[in-house]
């Protein structure tokens, strides 16, 4: 579980995080949604480690990060997997190369152990037969999933996914989504995704955390999210004609 | 107060280069891959400028030595003064910092933009030392490249001289003979030395910390050729003046 306290984050001039306080639970996929400039990849990137908040703390199982050494924030780090908007697969090596190369550098396993947990993990994200490929050679679904058997190779506690189907077309992206949703539930990971897509918010949105201007402006459930009368949520997530109809027919079908 | 802190980030991020380093088991391939590409890759290069500005050092002594009084060796001995006292170490390290230089402003710089960097940072491994660690240690092989490219420089000399009419062969090794110091080539190694560190640092501060996408990669690459020519330039006058002054 990771617990955020009134956290504030400012670049110069530009309050950036105004005071954001919530709990991502373990086993379930929160996602972080709202308008671009509202604050959601700084937020991330504060859950991350890679920005220090300048006020608030940021709990993971209990443990203040402000609180631990740089020896216990490296070993945190390690029980982290992120899934960045552009894969940030690492051009060089093969998809097997990027996906070995957390157990290359934190674990002292054999090769033949670290070549079963690679089968093991692509597998998981059905990819059986791009081992030797470079992830030039493939297509932005596979590498958005070669990112994923990445996050996960070394068991993580927590998942991070930025935008994870940004760019794929709506089938590659809910097949992505579901992907992230199975493995948060079969592994038992705390998942947090921020996003824009309003399918994901619909379809594995089990907490949900809208950001405006720095705020946390509205949080609750893709079932919640219908029933809200919050117009700044409504306003952003119904602002196309499908889902204003679909939230109607949500409407109408409760009446 | 710009370019103080600039020169500040650039120390510190030097010092972070040296801490909490990765796996011997992975830098050691690292390291072998950056010779191939640094060193290895750019020796063709160093190996046909070194030969035509020797040629060139000479045909341009011998057009200036129009004095018949004057003994046909000086040309050899000033292909090799300028050959080893400059050319070597100096040009081809401007050569280097084009380059190398803009290989690895690029190569990190294309990383920060698709966020490889944050991947790495964020599976807690020293980004800084994980990459341009390797760097550093394999432009450490540089004075061999520098050594090799003031024997072709010579070489390219004497076939000029020879072969261009303006010096017989045993003139122009007499004149490489003369009053040889042995201290000029540790002088020219040691500043080498210096030079690789700078074309291995100033281009990877340069890719680490640019922002922006595609456009300032390129952007980032040339500032990094300029400020690297710029500190060889003002190192090279610093270290004559204090080993040879």
């Amino acid at each position: 579980m990771i617990e955020v306290e009134n956290i504030h984050k400012s670049f110069g001039d530009n309050h950036v995080l105004k005071g954001i306080s919530t709990q991502f639970e373990k086993g379930k996929t929160n996602l972080i949604i709202g308008q671009s400039g509202s604050g959601k990849t700084v937020f991330l990137k504060c859950l991350l480690g890679l920005f220090e908040p300048d006020e608030g703390n940021i709990y993971y199982n209990g443990e203040c990060y402000s609180e631990l050494s740089v020896k216990q924030r490296r070993n945190l780090r390690q029980e982290m997997g992120m899934v960045f908007q552009g894969s940030a697969l690492f051009d060089s090596m093969t998809v097997e190369g990027n996906v070995m190369f957390p157990l290359d550098m934190f674990t002292n396993q054999s090769q033949s152990e670290k070549q079963d947990r690679v089968d093991f993990v692509l597998k998981r994200v059905n990819l059986v037969d791009a081992h030797k490929r470079y992830p030039a050679e493939i297509s932005g679904g596979m590498q958005k999933r070669v990112a994923i058997a990445r996050a996960i190779v070394m068991n993580p506690k927590y998942l991070f996914c930025d935008e994870p189907n940004s760019g794929l077309d709506p089938k590659t992206a809910m097949l992505i989504d579901n992907l992230i949703h199975e493995i948060t539930q079969e592994y038992d990971i705390t998942t947090v995704i921020n996003t824009h897509d309003m399918n994901s918010v619909m379809e594995i949105g089990e907490k949900i955390i809208f950001l405006k201007n720095g705020f946390k402006e509205w949080q609750g459930s893709n079932k919640e999210i219908f029933k809200t009368d919050n117009k700044a949520v409504t306003d952003f997530v119904y602002s196309s004609e499908l889902f204003k109809k679909v939230r109607q027919m949500y409407i109408e079908e409760r009446n | 107060m710009k370019y103080l802190e600039a020169i500040g980030k650039y120390f510190i991020m030097v010092w972070e280069v040296f801490k909490k380093p990765t796996k011997w088991r992975i830098m050691k391939t690292l390291i072998f891959k950056e010779i191939d590409e640094l060193i290895y890759g750019a020796m063709g290069i160093i190996i046909f400028i070194s030969f035509f500005i020797g040629g060139v050092v000479t045909i341009q002594t011998a057009l200036n030595l129009t004095n018949p009084l004057l003994p046909k060796s000086l040309i050899g001995f000033a292909a090799r003064q300028s050959v080893i006292l400059e050319f070597a170490p100096t040009f081809t390290s401007i050569i280097m910092a084009g380059k190398v230089g803009s290989y690895i402003t690029s190569s990190i710089g294309t990383m920060r933009v698709t966020e490889q960097i944050d991947a790495l940072e964020v599976m807690g491994i020293n980004s800084l030392n994980y990459l341009v660690f390797p760097k550093i240690v394999s432009v450490m092989l540089y004075p061999f490249a520098v050594a090799i490219s003031m024997f072709v420089g010579i070489l390219g000399g004497w076939v000029a001289a020879v072969f261009g009419g303006f010096a017989p062969s045993g003139d122009f090794i007499q004149g490489l003979q003369m009053d040889f110091n042995a201290y000029h080539v540790t002088y020219a190694l040691i500043k080498s030395v210096v030079f690789a560190f700078v074309i291995a640092t100033v281009p990877s501060y340069h890719g680490y910390y640019m922002t922006g996408g595609a456009l300032e990669v390129g952007k980032a690459s040339t500032t990094s050729f300029v400020w690297t020519s710029v500190v060889i330039i003002i190192l090279n006058y610093i270290l004559t003046q204090l080993l040879l002054g």
